[in-house]
Formats: C-alpha cells, sequence, structure tokens
C-alpha cells in the first residue's frame, strides 16, 4: 500500500475505512534462497537492501513475535555519525547519508530531524578530546563544529550553565546529526521489502540451525522447517542463543541500558544533548515528552527493565544539567538487551559455517546502524565480500587483537 | 536488587562492583594458545537463566564474590566467597 496526498484526502472524507495492510502475511514456503533470522530494524533493513540493492526477492524474514517489537522500537531514536576511530567512522558516515536519502527511497515518513547533536564539554581536556573529535569526523567528511560558551547559552539557554562541578564550557556540534521516528522506520523497510517480493514471516521463532558437513542447509522454526541456502542471524539482544544453535560462543554479553519519557511538554529542546561528564543524554521527541537515557545498569541482564540504583542516577545528572525537567512528570521507563562486545563496535561477519552470517553485538548504537547495517549485511550474504564501510567489523578481530575501542575501556564488555 | 556478602549481609547493589562472569577464574597459561586467551577475554556463554559471576564487595569488605542469580528475574539464588572456592 502507498501512500499519496489524494488518497489521504479521499481516505480522510470516507471515514479511512478504506486502508489495506502494509504488508503480506504470507506463510512460510519449504524453501528460501535466504533467511533472515529476526525481523527488527537491521534484519527488515537487510531484506530491503537484497531485494533493492542485489535483485534477491527469494528472501524470508523470519520474526519470533511481531515486526519491530524488539529494540527497534525500545530505544531513544538518536542518529549521529561522530565516530573518531577508523572502521567505526566510516561505518556511521555511510549510514548517516543512508537516513538522509531514505524517506525518498522508502517513500515513507521516518519523521528524520536533523535537529543536530551538541556534545557539552566542561574542562580544558575535554574539550580537546572534542576538538579531536571534530577533525576526525570532518577528515570523513562528515560536519562538526566547535561551539563556545556563549554559543551553547543562546541555543540551550534551559541548561544550568554555571554548574560549580561541570560548569559548561561549550560544546561539540553535529548538525546533520538528530533523530527518526522509530516504528516508522522498521515499518518502512518492511513495507519496502514486501512491495519487492520478501516473504515477512511473522509469529515465527527459529529454534534451530540446520547443518551439513559445516555448511547451512536452513533453520527449523515453531512454523516448520524451512531450507535456505544462505541464513542470516540480526537479532541483536538474543544473537548468543541463536548463535549457539549453531554452535558458536559469541565475544558477547548482554546488558540493559534504560530510557526514560516524561509527559509531553511545549518545545523547549530544540537539539540531541549529551552530558557525558554525567553519563546522560536527552532529546525531545516530536509528540512533546523528554526523552533521556544513561549508562548501562553495569550486569549481565536479559530482564529487559533496569534497577533503581542506574535510574536515580540518571535523574540526579539530568537535574545537574538541565534543572527545569524536575518540573516534568515522568512518564515510563524501559530497558533494552545490548548485546555488549568487548570492544562496544558491532559485527558483520561470516561465521564459521559456510552460509551463515553474523550482525550482532550493537552495544547501544544500533538504532542509527539500522540502514547501514542494513546496507552492508546485504552486500556480505549476496555477494561474500565484505562491504567497505564495514570491513573491519570482523568475528576474529578479537582474537587478531585488532579491536576498535571507541572509549578505549579495555576487554571487558560492560564497560563500553 | 540486594546482594547477601557471606561476610557482610545483606546490602544494596551499589556496594558491588560487577566484574563479569566467573570465566575470569579460569585464567590460561601464560604459554597457553591464542585461542585460549580469546575465549577467556573476549567470548562467553551469555546464559538467559542462570548464570554464576563475579562481583567485588567494593565498598564494604572488599571480598570477591561468586554470585549465582538468574539474568532474567534478576533473582540471586546463592553468593559464595571466592577465595573459599576457587580451585
Amino acid at each position: 500500500m502507498r501512500f499519496n496526498a489524494l488518497e489521504i484526502l479521499k481516505q480522510g472524507l470516507t471515514g479511512n475505512k478504506g486502508w489495506s495492510p502494509h504488508w503480506r502475511a504470507p506463510e512460510p514456503k519449504a524453501e528460501y534462497d535466504i533467511v533472515i533470522i529476526g525481523g527488527g530494524g537491521h534484519g527488515l533493513a537487510t531484506a530491503f537492501y537484497l531485494a533493492k540493492e542485489h535483485g534477491l526477492t527469494n528472501v524470508a524474514v523470519l520474526e519470533k513475535g511481531y515486526l519491530g517489537g524488539g529494540n527497534v522500537g525500545r530505544n531513544t531514536t538518536i542518529v549521529r555519525a561522530n565516530y573518531g576511530l577508523p572502521g567505526n567512522s566510516e561505518f556511521y558516515s555511510h549510514s548517516l547519508k543512508l537516513w538522509e536519502g531514505m524517506e525518498q527511497e522508502l517513500n515513507y515518513n521516518a519523521m528524520m530531524s536533523q535537529r543536530g547533536v551538541i556534545n557539552l564539554f566542561h574542562s580544558d581536556g575535554q574539550r580537546d578530546a572534542y576538538v579531536r573529535r571534530g577533525n576526525t569526523m570532518a577528515t570523513q567528511g562528515d560536519d562538526a563544529q566547535l561551539l563556545l560558551r556563549d554559543e551553547i547559552r543562546d541555543m540551550l539557554p534551559m541548561l544550568d550553565h554555571t554548574n560549580a562541578r561541570f560548569p559548561v564550557l561549550g560544546g561539540l556540534y553535529h548538525p546533520r546529526g538528530g533523530t527518526a521516528r522509530h516504528d516508522a522506520v522498521a515499518w518502512g523497510y518492511a513495507r519496502g521489502a514486501d512491495m519487492r517480493g520478501v516473504d515477512l514471516i511473522q509469529n515465527c521463532e527459529v529454534t534451530g540451525i540446520d547443518t551439513d558437513n559445516g555448511r547451512v542447509t536452513g533453520v527449523q522454526t515453531t512454523r516448520g522447517a524451512i531450507r535456505a541456502k544462505k541464513v542470516g542471524i540480526v537479532v541483536a539482544g538474543r544473537s548468543s542463543q541463536v548463535a549457539a544453535m549453531a554452535g558458536l560462543r559469541l565475544p558477547i554479553e548482554s546488558h540493559i541500558l534504560q530510557a526514560f519519557v516524561t509527559e509531553g511538554l511545549k518545545p523547549c529542546l530544540d537539539h540531541v544533548v549529551t552530558f557525558g561528564m554525567g553519563h546522560f543524554y536527552i532529546s525531545q521527541s516530536d509528540k512533546g515528552g523528554l526523552v533521556f537515557g544513561g549508562d548501562l545498569d553495569f550486569y549481565a541482564s536479559y530482564a529487559a527493565r533496569g534497577n533503581l540504583p542506574m535510574a536515580e542516577h540518571v535523574m540526579e545528572a539530568g537535574m545537574a544539567l538541565m534543572p527545569m525537567i524536575g518540573q516534568a512528570k515522568l512518564l515510563r521507563s524501559w530497558g533494552g538487551i545490548m548485546d555488549m562486545t568487548p570492544d562496544g563496535s558491532p559485527i558483520i561477519d561470516k561465521t564459521p559455517i559456510d552460509g551463515l552470517y553474523l550482525d550482532a553485538g550493537w552495544c547501544y548504537g544500533g538504532f542509527k546502524a539500522v540502514p547501514g547495517s542494513g546496507f552492508s549485511f546485504a552486500h556480505l550474504i549476496a555477494t561474500d565480500t565484505h562491504h567497505a564501510p564495514a570491513a573491519r567489523f570482523r568475528l576474529d578481530r578479537f582474537a587478531r587483537g585488532d579491536v576498535i575501542d571507541e572509549e578505549a575501556t579495555g576487554s571487558q564488555h560492560n564497560l563500553h | 536488587m540486594r546482594i547477601t556478602c557471606p561476610l557482610c549481609g545483606s546490602r544494596d547493589r551499589r556496594e558491588f562492583y560487577y566484574m563479569g562472569h566467573e570465566t575470569y577464574l579460569q585464567r590460561p597459561a601464560a604459554e597457553a594458545d591464542a585461542s585460549a586467551w580469546d575465549n577467556y577475554l573476549h567470548n562467553r556463554d551469555n546464559p538467559a537463566g542462570t548464570t554464576r559471576d563475579l562481583w567485588q564487595h567494593e565498598a564494604g569488605c572488599g571480598a570477591w564474590l561468586r554470585v549465582t542469580r538468574n539474568t532474567v528475574t534478576h533473582e540471586i539464588t546463592e553468593v559464595e566467597l571466592v577465595a573459599e572456592t576457587k580451585p
């Protein structure tokens, strides 16, 4: 189903009774060329780009729940390309370019809003680090601008600029960063894949991965066995469990990241703002709610809800930065399950099993990577070669010591 | 979440530092091959269910603890002193 202005007018005048579903609900076939496990943002984007870029449409996406019901619907919707290390830098740069063309590519309103991301700094050392990061971003071809104290005061008047411990000295401004409507991204890719002939199969949990002589032959599911020449695992949050079905033990530990939303307020915050010293970041959704979060709960968990210490810490950091939020009532909070890798960077690679591919380990950066991950993973599955911007996201990089440790915190999963 | 330290009793989770899975106790020999070190440092079973991991009572007695708990429910079933259980 497609939208256009005339149809919206017509439906509006006739009670909106004529809309049809956005995608089919096909029965699984006995065999596909490619099976993608996981109908989240990354899996749906992978299926879309397999069809669009490579002409491969004998493809099924298997989702154990409903499309977009996992982490793509449980994040804080931030889009940016402000990474510093080779590997990450070119990948997120590519992903942001895909974001910028996504709504036209999908003919779908993803409410992409390039409102700008501002990373605040509070000391000379932090400023120097952000100058360096900004230069790295500019070298990559992305946009970065150093803002000084007076400019920040004009742009973000609601901050406590004179906090005695962390006075706001300036910020690194990334104008092309921003937010997008997370569910719409999943729906847009789903519709785009479906329109090109991909089967999106919901309520279909994969229970086993079949291999023969070191080569993948298909999957077992709650809706029967499905044969496949190639299988892609794209199930961040449950990667370890699904990979274990094929006998793989991944460099991943699962952790909880909490996020919070307040009641709707009048527009008061025009950008995405990060307060690194307090482990806090915030933006305002188009509905008016302040959306904010902090750091991991720090211990392995699949609970999809956080614990009080981190919730308190986030609130304290928010109050220190932006005392006005104390007036707002908190509407809800939730926790997403993060695939944490030992270097904080993701994995897009082949596995030791022929025909089995892995897209995992997105830590808490998965949302901004949705189009880039789908594009690069589709390239890998279709051509068996690594897409250049994602060529360093290798599964064996830890064994080789070739890590991409953006935060320079070592090999402990929860410290990234 | 509260953890019952065998030496100090039931304490708030904030007093404890989380290290990771008890895999960290199985340190390979210095001359072990690279794959043994890779497994030790990076790869994890990462169970959704019962796990055994290492916590230090950092803001208390300082003891290292081996905690058996459920990663889905956050229920803690056993806390032992690493010093008494390490082979």
